[in-house]
């Protein structure tokens, strides 16, 4: 059913582009029709794969670490008062900061390669994530709370058994939240200095006038994009099983 | 009849000048009360009156604002001493219904085969057997407080704190409930609260009606029989008017 309104959506829109295109007669270099583009997609496959390949890397890598990183400091936050209170306002402070205004300066320390793309994923990921699952955390049904201390249990216990599997449906929406803002700090990253990459290739072709390969790189990015959701999407029902779809 | 669960010599609770107040207002004052080993206690009182700040108290998870002894036949330790079957059934939706009944005993790490024995049969005598292994999405509420009851049973200890469990229920349910946890429970010492005094005469061996603020408890009222007691006895009728019309005085 999905793929049925997505197909549906998509072909919408290709028809918007294209009727869009007929009417304001752009030239190609301003906006080229869907066809042009379709044939740039498949003339210059191999080289936009490629760097598709390493624009997921850096995606997939972000959304690895940033994760981890997320619910490692909800966790953290959680297990102590006082650590939450020093955390909490570095985390806000750190979201303050606009990635954006940061990706010069990561490119300068990091360099041209994967890993200030990758830093700049994490930053964006890592607040989603951690926000979203801290806040599970602490909103537990106090009820099970009470019938764990009532059953002995230690609060580690407590932790591990009630708490955190109670959280995972908040945790599954901060990452989807994270999974679909992920892409634009790899595409940053890239643009502020690169040598590989879809960002890379979409300033790279944008240099040239490449406008059809531009829109080639980018609907190549929209469906990279869209595939990690769906998988992410995925992949978070399964480890949410219990959640009852509306 | 189930009969590997044992209750036996199941203490008595008392509470001794047992003082509670809650943002400022005295909820409880000098409460002096006794609860009888082995027994069903029913606790009768209006919403507001106090009726689960006082199990809380026993279970020993409400300590602030607290002042005063409560003994577990003789011994001041609540910790182990109390089971706590609540209104709403608290399954854990991730977990399976056989896990949900062992959940005290994975959250202490003392699950072993005898353990996972006993739910197994506890689940079959309560007409559960089939679905062990459903998840409590899949179950319907009187089923679901099956699980809870079976779960508070697995704790194995000899006070069982009930809070309204039966309230929720469809009136057919709720008797056949009720009767599934008399059997169940022989021995313990139970402390039921309720708003239901039908529910009171039908379970308790003592029932006392709370009223006032700070909460006082009224004289005890016995009813005759074992229960579970059919209501169709002219005396329990009698009892029931009583009852009600203290209730109503209360509120």
């Amino acid at each position: 059913m999905i793929f049925l309104r997505l197909s549906v959506i998509s072909i919408g829109l290709i028809l918007i582009w294209q009727v869009v295109v007929y009417l304001t007669g752009s030239p190609p270099y301003i906006l080229p029709g869907p066809l042009p583009v379709a044939k740039a997609l498949i003339a210059k496959w191999e080289t936009l794969w490629f760097h598709a390949w390493i624009t997921i890397a850096e995606i997939v890598a972000g959304l690895v670490i940033g994760s981890l990183l997320g619910a490692a400091s909800a966790l953290i936050m959680m297990a102590s008062r006082s650590l939450k209170r020093w955390l909490l306002p570095v985390f806000v402070i750190s979201q303050a900061v606009p990635v954006f205004a940061l990706a010069p300066l990561l490119v300068l320390w990091l360099g041209y390669g994967m890993g200030s793309k990758i830093t700049m994923a994490v930053l964006i990921i890592f607040f989603p994530v951690t926000a979203a699952f801290y806040d599970g955390l602490r909103r537990t049904e106090p009820e099970w709370l009470e019938l764990g201390r009532v059953m002995n249990a230690s609060p580690s216990a407590i932790l591990y058994h009630v708490r955190i599997p109670a959280a995972l449906p908040a945790f599954a929406s901060g990452l989807r939240v994270a999974t679909a803002v992920a892409p634009i700090g790899a595409i940053v990253g890239e643009w502020v200095g690169s040598s590989a990459g879809l960002g890379f290739y979409m300033l790279h072709a944008n240099a040239r006038m490449q406008t059809d390969l531009m829109f080639a790189a980018l609907a190549l990015l929209v469906t990279v994009a869209l595939i990690l959701y769906f998988l992410v999407d995925w992949m978070m029902k399964k480890i949410v099983y219990w959640q009852i779809e509306e | 009849m189930v009969n590997f669960l044992t209750f036996a010599d199941a203490p008595g609770v008392m509470l001794e000048n047992v003082s509670f107040s809650f943002s400022g207002a005295m909820l409880f004052s000098s409460l002096d009360f006794e609860i009888k080993g082995g027994q069903w206690t029913c606790l009768l009182g209006p919403s507001g009156c106090g009726k689960s700040t006082l199990l809380r108290l026993i279970s020993g998870s409400l300590r602030e604002g607290f002042s005063g002894t409560i003994r577990f036949g003789g011994v001041k330790e609540t910790k182990g001493q109390t089971a706590w079957m609540a209104q709403k059934d608290l399954l854990l939706p991730w977990l399976t219904v056989l896990n949900n009944v062992l959940m005290g005993a994975r959250l202490r790490g003392e699950v072993s085969g005898q353990r996972v024995e006993t739910a197994i049969s506890l689940l079959k005598a309560v007409g559960l057997g089939h679905c062990t292994n459903e998840l409590p999405a899949t179950l319907s509420g009187g089923m679901r407080q099956r699980v809870a009851l079976v779960r508070t049973l697995m704790e194995d200890r000899p006070v069982i704190l009930m809070d309204e469990p039966f309230s929720a229920l469809d009136a057919l349910t709720r008797i056949k409930l009720q009767n599934l946890a008399a059997e169940l429970v022989q021995g313990a010492t139970v402390l039921l609260v309720t708003h239901d005094p039908l529910e009171a005469l039908r379970l308790g061996h003592r029932i006392y009606v709370m009223t006032g603020s700070p909460t006082r408890l009224g004289r005890v009222v016995l009813p005759p029989g074992q229960p579970p007691r059919n209501l169709d006895n002219p005396a329990i009728s009698a009892m029931h008017a009583r009852l009600l019309e203290q209730l109503v005085v209360t509120v």
